[in-house]
């Protein structure tokens, strides 16, 4: 008889603890925000979405996936909105309607990172592609995310200009991790990469890696909101989408973009963008 | 080392100033995991005991499913749980997917497996005698069964381990099914992920100590009662 008074005694305690916050009538009220790893290792959101969620009482969750993982939760109506990384597969997303008010947030930069020796000689190189060609004709280790995040989706344009397949070579490695432990494998294994400006940051101090290679055009990394089309998902939060995408341009919020991360790294992760448009970036 | 020893460090720090956001974390993995096991003893072994006890065709076959079940892979338990609660999916109506609820049905479908292969093992070994004895003393079915339970307390206390460390330790299932949201969805296991691919590896190996702490003083409380309960 011991025993079933225990399991009473945690049946009610349970109970307890449950009720409240899951509540299901309060679906209205939150948001879904289907986002990247870059955003969520950097810690940006954790500023951020307390401010909005104060403001306006919605309550944000933020799944944080590549932007490929994204953009297809975006696609079947299991987000409301995005905040993502990969500008040509975000306007095809938008040209088939199945997003809605796509803005410019924030850009950052992607740089190639590697170890300090250098065995590819790429440091100090302006473009990109040539840098990727070095690495490939050296046979130098790289590590790919392989995830179809933006970061990915980058990647491979840029071994595409470069006019190489690195796919089944032995020194093109593919993690299919997030970018902060694809980091930390490059740093592992003495690798190259490329990896966003902000995640790098972020981690430099755990990890035995060097910027090697930045600035070229192409290494612009830029960050659009884009609403879930509610004509097509009449189950999308779309006042609430509309809220946060307007939040995240407000005047307000690119002011705490721009101060974000300047005192722990030195240097800002991101830089506002607001109104402007793309073209214009990287000028 | 050094690492590893500033983890320590963090852990203790953590726990001593009760840090208001670990302590929150620490609290949804026991009520996740707590609730999630009492479902599936629950269900686990009412219906192990009812497989035990009777006699069917293809009781074998079913037996091999409930062994196989016991090594359900949280990651496909949680594909599957997540592609049926999206709003769209089957059972989206609930709204439940990226909840601590959410969790706690994943976390039980992995447990439950577990927790009826072990009563069904348990019942089973239990002399068949002794049905017959306990139904010739006058007792009704329902308290035959009541007392077979009883009998096989120890084995079953086993099985609340068992499914209990099972689920307070998987991950891949409530990444998928609760999302890590701050302050909401996120549990030991997600944190530490989280943190590791931030690069924190003090924080995660804080985490981990504490983790395994939880799971160490839950066990001793569960030994505590089993052993005491042991029969002479």
């Amino acid at each position: 008889m011991k025993i079933n008074r225990w399991v009473t005694l945690l049946g009610v305690i349970s109970l307890l603890f449950l009720h409240g916050k899951t509540s299901v009538g309060a679906q209205q009220k939150t948001i879904v925000l289907g986002t990247t790893t870059s955003t969520q290792d950097s810690g940006l959101f954790e500023v951020l979405i307390p401010i909005f969620e104060k403001k306006t009482g919605y309550f944000v969750k933020t799944i944080a996936v590549g932007s490929g993982q994204a953009m297809v939760l975006g696609q079947r109506g299991e987000a409301d909105l995005l905040l993502v990384h990969s500008p040509a597969a975000e306007k095809k997303f938008v040209a088939e309607g199945c997003g809605i008010n796509r803005r410019l947030v924030m850009h950052n930069d992607f740089v190639i990172v590697g170890p300090s020796e250098d065995p590819a000689k790429v440091k100090g190189l302006r473009s990109a592609s040539e840098s990727f060609k070095r690495i490939a004709s050296a046979k130098a280790l790289f590590l790919s995310r392989a995830d179809k995040s933006g970061t990915h989706v980058k990647e491979m344009d840029i071994w595409k200009r470069s006019g190489i397949n690195p796919e089944g070579e032995k020194w093109y490695q593919q993690t299919g991790l997030g970018m902060g432990q694809t980091l930390n494998v490059a740093a592992e294994k003495k690798g190259y990469t490329l990896a966003d400006r902000g995640t790098y940051l972020a981690l430099k101090k755990n990890l035995e890696l060097s910027i090697l290679v930045e600035g070229d055009a192409i290494l612009l990394n830029a960050y659009h909101v884009i609403e879930i089309n509610p004509a097509r998902w009449p189950k999308v939060n779309a006042a609430g989408a509309r809220a946060f995408a307007n939040f995240m341009v407000s005047r307000e919020t690119q002011g705490i973009i721009k101060t974000f991360g300047v005192d722990k790294f030195g240097s800002p992760l991101f830089f506002p963008d607001a109104g402007k448009k793309e073209e214009e970036l990287g000028r | 080392m050094d690492l590893i020893l500033e983890g320590i460090k963090k852990a203790l720090w953590l726990l001593l100033t009760l840090d208001p956001e670990v302590r929150g974390v620490t609290l949804l993995s026991i009520k996740v995991s707590g609730t999630a096991t009492l479902i599936s003893l629950l269900i686990g072994i009412s219906i192990g005991t009812i497989v035990a006890l009777s006699e069917f065709r293809g009781k074998r076959f079913f037996v091999s499913l409930i062994n196989t079940g016991m090594g359900l892979p949280p990651v496909v338990v949680g594909l599957f749980v997540t592609i049926f609660l999206w709003r769209n999916g089957p059972l989206g109506f609930f709204g439940i997917l990226y909840t601590p609820i959410a969790m706690i049905l994943a976390q039980a479908i992995i447990a439950t497996p577990i927790v009826m292969g072990i009563t069904l093992a348990a019942i089973q070994q239990l002399p068949k005698r002794l049905q017959l004895q306990i139904l010739s003393l006058g007792a009704t079915r329902l308290q035959m069964v009541w007392i077979l339970i009883k009998e096989a307390k120890l084995p079953l206390l086993a099985a609340v381990m068992a499914g209990f460390g099972g689920v307070i330790s998987e991950v891949g299932a409530s990444m998928m099914v609760g999302g890590n949201i701050k302050g909401y969805s996120r549990v030991l296991t997600t944190a530490t992920v989280m943190e590791t691919s931030r690069g924190n590896f003090d924080m995660a190996i804080a985490l981990g100590i504490i983790l395994l702490l939880l799971a160490y003083i839950i066990n001793l409380i569960l030994t505590q009662i089993q052993q005491r309960e042991r029969p002479r």
